[in-house]
């Protein structure tokens, strides 16, 4: 199976690849939300690449079933934990840092929302 | 050099352990000293995990492709420890909740001189 | 290098490890020194797997790195001073940690290398448990199998010892009550999401505690995955609905009763002329006794965990700060 272990080792160092990105991200980037962006390449392109390499690496047992379930629990509740950290600095009040006109019209729209309660 | 790197383990763990005993001493936080107790006894289960560890060993579950087995003991001995850990990390916060409650500060100096002043109450708050 | 990988990640988690406690023994800020103790726990996770150890490793991602942090913040929340905290160096205590930190390495340079096979630790009982584990009573898993039955004892002081706990943090803080105007806002997206996951986290744990004989798990972590489920719920839909579900009074019952099914299965060895804990008196086939003490006991012991870990967090949720 010497297609399978090119492919495997293909997706590990593209996952490595992307590891890396995400945390030089993590740390360069200027501001909160463009560091989360960062951030959720690591939990949604890395860490699947990563699995599906070590996958393809033991072929098709047990174990590569549960791996695809982790796969799939992942790629549904890591953008979920962004999304909610994301709604708990605005709610904290963290700003982005680049504003324009629009982002201040956006800003007010948040501030309105979180203050009244009410969904819109 | 083998046994630079047999032992390299063990300094790094001493060194956790100690920057921990650093944290409990030095802190006036009462929640900074909850955390270096909780790094000294995580560098404690390391030591002990490292002694369980044979090389080219595999983890303690018996299958049929693996002959030599990593030692089980101290596993064992630590899963009861990390457990009992959480256990007293969980009182310990109470604690700390109660103390603020009754001091108002969670800072140790300001603690001991409302202590000595005889300065602080005490609310009531189980009902069991 | 390439025999020596497991070494290498090793140290460098290690390394890591150091970094971490570093920054926060430096940080002021009360915040990011529990979030880093967060880390601290999921990478000494990853250490212990590196290490071979899989039991310990998934009881400390999910003891240490979930339910710790929960805690933790449940407490800095409660106590509500994060920033600015006072930063002190104490020169004494530099010293006293250096020297002590001395003898140690010192003692330490006559322990064998790490992975030596010919350790005194490895020599003595550790190959004969392996060996019985086979024999008599064959699960898969030795650290479930020493744990439960070798030396159950042991596990039924650690249970006591979590029970006690339960009831310390009663004592000191009691179950308080939720008032139900304190609740989070409308989340759509989270509110979607964490219906069926919350299903699935609950499935998961009562997975771990069965599947424990074979692989790694337990009664231990089973306990507190499932807790973890019902804090997640607590924690997206508001504690007063949380506190429905599972009302506050049933918990301390629970958890005594989880104490209870370990110590009777005890008792039932006692009375049938065996010594406490003798799983050969549960079944005639006496491996089948040790499958079904070993059953019963880890159950009395997710049970016991479970309700204790729900019961410290609706202490914590439940105290009302602004009394």
């Amino acid at each position: 199976m010497m297609i399978n272990s090119m492919l495997s080792d293909i997706c590990l160092l593209l996952g490595g690849i992307f590891t890396l990105t995400g945390a030089i991200g993590l740390l360069r980037l200027p501001d909160f939300y463009s560091r989360l962006h960062a951030a959720s390449v690591t939990e949604s392109l890395a860490a699947p690449l990563l699995i599906i390499g070590v996958m393809l690496d033991t072929g098709f047992t047990l174990d590569s079933a549960k791996l695809i379930l982790i796969i799939v629990v992942m790629v549904i509740v890591n953008p979920t934990i962004t999304h909610a950290l994301c709604r708990a600095a605005a709610h904290g009040g963290i700003t982005p840092k680049m504003q324009s006109e629009s982002t201040q019209k956006n800003k007010l729209q948040t501030e309105t929302e979180f203050s009244s309660k009410e969904p819109k | 050099m083998n046994e630079l790197l047999g032992h390299v383990n063990y300094w790094i763990v001493i060194f956790l352990m100690m920057m921990g005993l650093y944290m409990v001493i030095a802190s006036s936080n009462l929640i900074k000293k909850l955390i270096g107790i909780s790094v000294f006894q995580a560098s404690v289960f390391i030591l002990y995990i490292t002694f369980g560890k044979i090389t080219e060993g595999s983890p303690p579950i018996i299958t049929d492709n693996a002959d030599v087995y990593s030692n089980p003991l101290p596993h064992v001995l630590i899963l009861t420890a990390i457990v009992v850990g959480v256990a007293t990390t969980s009182v310990g916060l109470a604690l700390i909740v109660r103390i603020q409650e009754a001091y108002g500060s969670m800072d140790e100096d300001d603690i001991h001189d409302m202590n000595d002043n005889d300065d602080f109450n005490i609310k009531s708050r189980s009902k069991i | 290098m390439i025999e020596n990988l497991e070494l290498l990640i090793d140290v460098c988690l290690l390394f890591f490890l150091l970094l971490i406690v570093f920054v926060a023994i430096k940080t002021t800020n009360l915040f990011v020194a529990t979030m880093l103790f967060g880390i601290f726990s999921f990478v000494t996770a990853l250490l212990f797997l590196d290490l071979d150890a899989v039991d310990v490793a998934f009881t400390e991602a999910a003891v240490g790195a979930g339910f710790t942090t929960v805690l933790m913040l449940s407490a800095l929340r409660l106590t509500g001073a994060f920033e600015n905290v006072k930063h002190r160096h104490s020169i004494l205590g530099l010293f006293i940690v250096v020297l002590t930190g001395a003898a140690l390495i010192y003692g330490v340079a006559d322990f064998p290398n790490m992975g030596d096979a010919n350790a005194p630790v490895h020599v003595h009982v550790a190959s004969e448990y392996i060996q019985l584990t086979q024999e008599k009573i064959d699960i898969p898993n030795v650290v479930t199998a020493v744990l439960a039955s070798f030396r159950g004892y042991d596990t039924f002081g650690e249970t006591v010892v979590i029970f006690s706990a339960g009831v310390a943090v009663l004592l000191l803080l009691g179950m308080g009550h939720v008032e139900p105007k304190h609740e989070p806002e409308k989340n759509l997206v989270l509110w979607v999401v964490v219906k069926p996951f919350i299903a699935l986290i609950l499935i998961f744990g009562l997975y771990v505690q069965f599947h424990g004989d074979f692989g790694a798990g337990g009664g231990f972590q089973a306990g507190v995955i499932f807790a973890s489920g019902f804090i997640l719920y607590s924690l997206v839909f508001g504690e007063s609905y949380a506190r429905k579900v599972v009302p506050s009074s049933i918990l301390p019952r629970f958890a005594a009763l989880g104490v209870l099914i370990y110590g009777l299965t005890g008792l039932v060895s006692l009375l049938s002329d065996k010594t406490f804990l003798d799983y050969s008196a549960l079944s005639s086939n006496p491996v089948s006794g040790q499958h079904m003490g070993i059953l019963l006991v880890e159950s009395g012991v997710g049970l016991a965990v479970f309700s204790t870990v729900l019961l410290i967090f609706y202490s914590f949720s439940g105290v009302n700060h602004n009394e």
